[in-house]
């Protein structure tokens, strides 16, 4: 499955010279977005070789960038198929596009329109003006719900090898193997994994403090109290339970931030700077007890 | 951005009044309405706001506008890291 679209200028409709020219990225998806929104209209569309990476994410590398869009104005011939000198590009291109460098090579300036395609209808059909709300970012729910399979994807990619190892250290009791054994720190864990990436990202605004490490690991905290309720362990086992189920919770949602459209680089840091430290403390202290639990 | 903020006193964003023109873009392209114009000078109405993304400094035609410009993602932070340690690493995050 291909998920590239090749770049050029691609006709919606039947444009004339006059038709406004819109810009995007060739992410089969991207493209697909903004060939629907723009269905039953008449214009141009100049697909810009991103390597099949998305508006956001190229602009951030510079693919989605003044460099390219020179080139393939240029490539395209754009000039003479068109008789304005007027583009339209998504405002998640502004990172990576330089309107006065675009202009300043080309001739043709540039508009940043709307964050989403769904808005460039209401966009062409409004005098070419963009709304306060077509530049407002959202982070809905369902916003935060699409993301989720992804999270999961890369925490299992990391659980690939926790899950046995922890299955074989929980299954070792007393000089025995037995399998049994292991059913609820596997559980724990699994646990652990849905705290920082389902429940953290899904209860995003409402989980107290700005830091994505706390958030998760006070939803780790949370399921493992409730674990703990369960299967009714005490002493140190119960606080191996706490302190390691926290920590997985609490780097994984750390790991959100990277999906989120809000959180800096420099916060991001910041907040590695000091929450790593701690969840290496407390991983140390967690399996710390688990030894003590399991030599009583 | 409703609903959301991250981390206070962070961001690296620094504008020189100086240098603007007051043409507006730094208004137009920041996806965190972090800018206004006042009296044809823009001005940081909050920079907490800000997410570093540089659509503000790549497409300020007078130069007025910094910011260290990176992607709020931890995976990518710690490819980083790992580059730094680990010279000849690819550096590839989870990060887009």
């Amino acid at each position: 499955m291909s998920y590239l679209v090749p770049a050029g200028l691609y006709a919606i409709g039947a444009p004339t010279p006059g038709s406004p020219v819109l810009v995007t990225a060739n992410y089969k998806m991207s493209y697909d977005l903004v060939r629907g929104a723009l269905a039953g209209r008449n214009l141009w569309l100049l697909v810009l070789e991103t390597n099949g990476i998305n508006v956001w994410c190229a602009a951030g590398k510079g693919t989605f960038g003044s460099e390219e869009l020179v080139a393939r104005i240029e490539a395209s011939r754009l000039a003479d198929t068109v008789a304005h000198r007027s583009l339209i590009l998504p405002l998640f291109g502004a990172p990576g596009v330089s309107a006065h460098e675009v202009r300043a090579r080309t001739g043709f300036s540039v508009r940043f329109a709307a964050l989403k395609a769904g808005d460039i209808p209401r966009y062409l059909d409004g005098g070419m003006r963009t709304t306060p709300e077509m530049r407002e970012l959202t982070f809905t729910f369902r916003e935060r719900l699409v993301l989720i399979p992804v999270e999961l994807v890369i925490a299992l990619k990391g659980s690939v090898w926790i899950v046995p190892l922890l299955a074989i250290a929980a299954a070792w009791r007393d000089g025995h193997f037995s399998p049994t054994a292991a059913i609820p720190a596997v559980l724990a864990y699994c646990g652990a994994v849905a705290a920082g990436t389902i429940v953290t990202p899904l209860a995003l605004p409402w989980l107290p403090t700005r830091s994505f490490a706390v958030k998760g690991a006070l939803v780790g905290v949370l399921w493992s109290l409730l674990f703990l309720a369960a299967v009714g362990w005490r002493g140190s086992a119960a606080a191996a339970t706490v302190l390691l189920v926290s920590v997985v919770s609490s780097f994984l949602a750390l790991n959100f931030t990277g999906s989120t459209p809000y959180t800096s680089r420099s916060g991001v840091k910041r907040e590695m700077r000091l929450s790593l430290p701690v969840m290496a403390g407390a991983l140390v202290a967690g399996f710390g007890c688990w030894v003590f639990a399991a030599l009583r | 951005m409703k609903g959301y903020s991250y981390l206070q006193d962070v961001a690296t964003l620094e504008l020189d009044p100086e240098a603007c023109i007051g043409c507006g873009m730094c208004e137009e392209v920041c996806p965190h309405q972090v800018f206004t114009l006042r009296d044809d000078k823009a001005e940081i109405l909050d920079a907490d706001r800000c997410m570093e993304c540089g659509a503000c400094q790549t497409n300020c035609p007078a130069a007025a506008i910094r910011v260290d410009v990176g992607v709020g993602c931890a995976a990518g932070m710690i490819s980083e890291w790992l580059g730094e340690i680990l010279p000849g690493r690819r550096r590839s995050g989870g990060c887009c």
